[in-house]
């Protein structure tokens, strides 16, 4: 008797409707356990891809499908729009349209089990060489075959994924569940790119600790945002303080030769930053270093729009190799002469960390973050205070003792942001810079309204780039209301986004409030002066502070 | 000559002028046909009423007079100042009717809220021709099709199973009149002990008593301090989520039970752990169907998306315009169930 193979994504969807149907953690890694349990390596392989978020290229255009599955359904197109109005979902309305009622396919039927990647290799990556009237009739066909769910399933894959409350993390536990391979070494194994073939997945299940691929980098250890009191983590004595720069976080990583620069997000920027791989040549063999890449211009970071322009440009040329130099800024020591030490304490790879970046004193596109230490919370306050000047964003704090842990742990590391308050302000006085811009007028005093009358409120001269300061440095010239020594008054006409850290009273000030670090965020060209903040707004900021 | 319309919207409600009565009207007026009990459909305060006779003893309960309550059976001709009324069975929930009114030769059918699916608690749906239709809409939309509920059934019953060897109570969501009936009607008994609220408590012993056979199911609050509920399944309205009520049970997994649990999204909001797609309204294909074989011409829309199938049948060549009635149909909260204030 000849048997209807009807393609189906049985197993893949009681997945997605266990994990669907809960939303408590334990009961989404049991159900993921189970699936890997007993599922064949071509099919678990593709649902680790899918669930960590991995998507198909997109083959087929959203509004084509959309078309014909109202032309199937038999459904005009502001009725698929009025169905689509009440799901929210395109891929969902079409499995409602089309795989609905009492005829759709029984699980019952006589079928032979496809695992998922036999399913997406043979039915959906093929589309993406299909001209639409092919794609149109093979989904037409699909529509008929699956299950309402699977339909919705299939589309969500069409269109670029789904979410349903997995993180890598969940995935990476329950495969441990399954197969009794220690998390980290999971975790490991699933950074950076690879393909969802079961010869992957039988190396990613391997028992066997194995040597460790050339290019693979370890998972990140992420902080955690500190949002009250610091002094309720402990004592500052526990911790290293470093800054906490605005720049790549990356994982450098020489193994047998092979240089690799991991970003944070998992894309190899090799090509990007050609200076860092030349530094990272000249170390040994066999390291792996947490560090950032930061644009640096001989002492003191360059802001991230510099960075921008060098991230995502391959093969750099000469002039913005020069324009934009980066380094390397060594955080933490991962791996040293092929020894994973992520199980030392953090202190202990600082020490070897320092000893090694000591040895290469010489390597100018190298540097080791500063490590600093303070008795008590106040001093910590202190310094964080400084990071705007020193161009970082605040402070990372790490536990001295703490193991290098993948994830966002909590208790390990945090990071201490300084965070900007920001008003809108009109420039009321100007005065001239130093240095190379003495002859420009750069240094800014900002004013809001109390009433028909103008406050100053602040004084900032940084936050512009060059152009914006010689069109404000003309405009004063024009503008100047009176003199009185080097400082201008000039018509209260541009507004800015100043940004600052912190507000306090003082009696010392005529607005009665004083602000700390305040600095130019942005020029508000859309806003006229009226429409800038008034007092009372600024005073409002400082309810919330406490 | 044109012809005066049978039925026509007033501020009191939908009203019949030759005949002097109203249905489902939401203000008080002395004479009320009433569809159905549920509380958009049948209000307090009319001077008399006119049901079938299988939801007399329900209508009673739920506005209170029952010697105002004139109850007719299924397929009757009441004739009242020339005008025929007839109530046919609309299979929504237990006595729920639609309103056939014919005068010289002219019909029109209210359908008050109706369903085509299988329902062991009520009359199933009967068809009837007509000249004007006026329909729900309440899930009008083709996104809506019913699966068969012996197959929801079944899943209900598979989940109480898998709850019951977990060691949880099943607490199962749904109306009290109607909806918690039909669900009783679906489970299986032999599983385990079965309890309902005691707001549909009254409801469904009415079921039983007006002839409608259901498996039993106990008050909880009336079982002895310390019982364990494990294993059991609860039926209760929605609006006992996160009740004290609730807390007896102990370790519990909720469900409900209705039309919208077909929305992924609607579904996940809730605050249940499961959805069941299982409605009183009926679906799109259905409602397309019905209105095909009445043979109207004209179709009035009321309830949910009123407007959407009115354009539809538009297209389609029919006469139709949407009717703005306060009708809520299958309210996604506990809304059915609130009795509005007396205008
Ligand atoms: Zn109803
Ligand atoms: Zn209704």
């Amino acid at each position: 008797m000849q048997r209807r193979r009807r393609w189906n994504l049985r197993r893949f969807s009681q997945l997605f409707s266990a994990l669907d149907a809960t939303n408590k953690t334990q009961e989404k890694v049991a159900a993921m356990a189970d699936y890997f349990r007993s599922s064949p390596a071509e099919e678990a392989i593709w649902a680790v891809a899918f669930l960590c978020g991995q998507k198909l290229p997109s083959m087929v255009s959203r509004t084509k499908i959309r078309e014909w599955a109202g032309e199937t359904a038999g459904v005009p197109d502001w009725l698929f729009e009025a169905c689509y109005d009440a799901v929210g979902d395109q891929s969902e309305t079409i499995s409602l349209l089309l795989g609905g009622g009492e005829s759709s396919p029984r699980s019952g039927a006589q079928t032979d089990e496809v695992h998922l990647g036999e399913w997406v290799e043979s039915r959906l990556l093929p589309l993406a060489d299909d001209g639409e009237q092919d794609q149109k009739r093979k989904l037409q066909q699909l529509w008929t075959q699956l299950t309402p769910q699977e339909i919705f399933l299939m589309h969500k894959l069409l269109g670029g994924g789904f979410r349903v409350g997995v993180s890598q993390d969940l995935v990476v536990r329950a495969l441990g569940e399954a197969t009794g391979v220690p998390v980290p070494i999971l975790a490991h194994r699933l950074m950076g790119k690879w393909k969802p073939t079961p010869e992957f997945f039988a190396q990613l299940i391997s028992p066997d600790a194995g040597a460790t691929h050339d290019r693979q980098p370890y998972p990140f250890c992420l902080a955690h945002p500190i949002s009250e009191d610091p002094a309720s983590i402990g004592p500052a004595s526990d911790y290293l303080f470093e800054w906490k720069w605005d720049g790549i976080r990356c994982q450098a990583i020489r193994r047998n030769g092979i240089l690799s620069l991991w970003s944070r997000g998992e894309e190899l920027v090799n090509e990007a930053f050609p200076e860092v791989l030349r530094t990272l040549e000249a170390l040994p063999d066999g390291i792996t270093l947490d560090a950032e890449i930061l644009a640096w211009d001989g002492e003191r970071p360059m802001p991230f729009t510099s960075l921008q322009r060098r991230l995502g440009r391959k093969n750099p040329g000469k002039k913005l190799l020069s324009e934009v130099p980066v380094v390397l800024v060594a955080y933490d020591l991962l791996e040293f002469e092929g020894q994973d030490l992520r199980e030392l304490e953090l202190d202990r790879r600082r020490e070897l960390l320092r000893r090694l970046t000591e040895a290469h004193r010489d390597l100018r596109g190298l540097r080791i973050s500063e490590g600093m230490q303070f008795a008590e919370w106040p001093e910590a306050e202190a310094a964080r205070s400084r990071a705007r000047e020193m161009g970082a964003e605040g402070l990372m704090i790490k536990g001295r003792s703490s193991l290098y842990q993948g994830g966002r742990k909590r208790g390990i590391w945090w990071k201490w942001k300084l965070d900007p308050f920001t008003i809108d302000a009109v420039l009321l006085y100007a005065q001239r810079g130093t240095g190379r811009r003495a002859s420009l007028y750069t240094d800014y005093t900002f004013a809001v309204w109390r009433g028909e009358e103008l406050l100053p409120i602040a004084k900032a001269y940084s936050g512009l780039n060059d152009e914006e300061i010689a069109e404000v440095d003309a405009f004063i010239r024009k503008n100047t209301l009176e003199s009185f020594g080097p400082v201008r008054s000039v018509k209260p006409e541009l507004v800015f986004e100043i940004a600052f850290e912190s507000i306090q009273l003082s009696s010392r000030h005529k607005s009665g409030i004083a602000v700390r670090f305040p600095r130019i965020a942005r020029w508000r060209r859309d806003k006229s002066a009226t429409e800038a903040d008034t007092l009372d707004a600024v005073k409002a900021l400082l309810a919330t502070l406490r | 000559m044109a012809k005066v319309d049978l039925l026509q919207l007033r501020p009191e409600g939908l009203y019949c002028e030759i005949g002097d009565f109203y249905i489902d009207p939401w203000r008080k007026v002395h004479r009320a046909v009433v569809t159905h009990a549920h509380s958009d459909h049948a209000r307090w305060g009319m001077g008399r009423y006119l049901c079938a006779e299988e939801g007399r003893d329900l209508l009673a309960a739920r506005v209170g007079t029952a010697s105002l309550i004139q109850g007719v059976a299924f397929g009757e001709v009441v004739h009242h100042r020339g005008v025929q009324v007839t109530l046919l069975p609309a299979g929504h929930i237990r006595g729920s009717a639609q309103v056939k009114v014919e005068y010289q030769g002219e019909i029109w059918i209210v359908t008050g809220d109706y369903k085509l699916q299988n329902d062991a608690t009520c009359t199933p749906f009967e068809l009837g021709r007509c000249h004007c239709l006026i329909t729900e809409t309440t899930f009008g939309l083709p996104i809506y099709r019913w699966r068969a509920p012996e197959a929801i059934g079944h899943e209900i019953n598979a989940w109480w199973r898998a709850n019951q060897s977990e060691g949880r109570t099943s607490v199962l969501l749904g109306y009290a009149l109607g909806k918690t009936q039909r669900l009783l009607s679906l489970l299986d008994p032999s599983i385990g002990p079965i309890y309902e609220h005691g707001s549909s408590a009254k409801l469904t012993e009415i079921y039983r008593a007006t002839g409608c056979a259901l498996p039993p199911a106990k008050n909880p609050t009336q079982e002895p301090k310390g019982t364990d509920f494990a294993g059991s399944m609860v039926l209760a309205p929605p609006s006992a989520v996160g009740s004290s009520w609730l807390r007896r049970f102990g370790d519990v997994r909720t469900a409900q039970a209705s039309g919208w649990m077909q929305i992924r999204g609607i579904r996940r909001r809730g605050a249940v752990d499961r959805g069941f797609v299982l409605s009183d309204h009926v679906d799109w294909p259905s409602l397309l169907s019905v209105i095909r074989e009445s043979g109207a011409e004209r179709v009035l829309t009321t309830h949910g998306y009123a407007a959407i199938v009115s354009r539809y049948l538009v297209e389609m060549g029919l006469d139709s315009t949407p009717l703005e009635t306060p009708f809520t149909g299958e309210a996604n909260a506990e809304e059915e169930e609130v009795e509005p204030a007396p205008v």
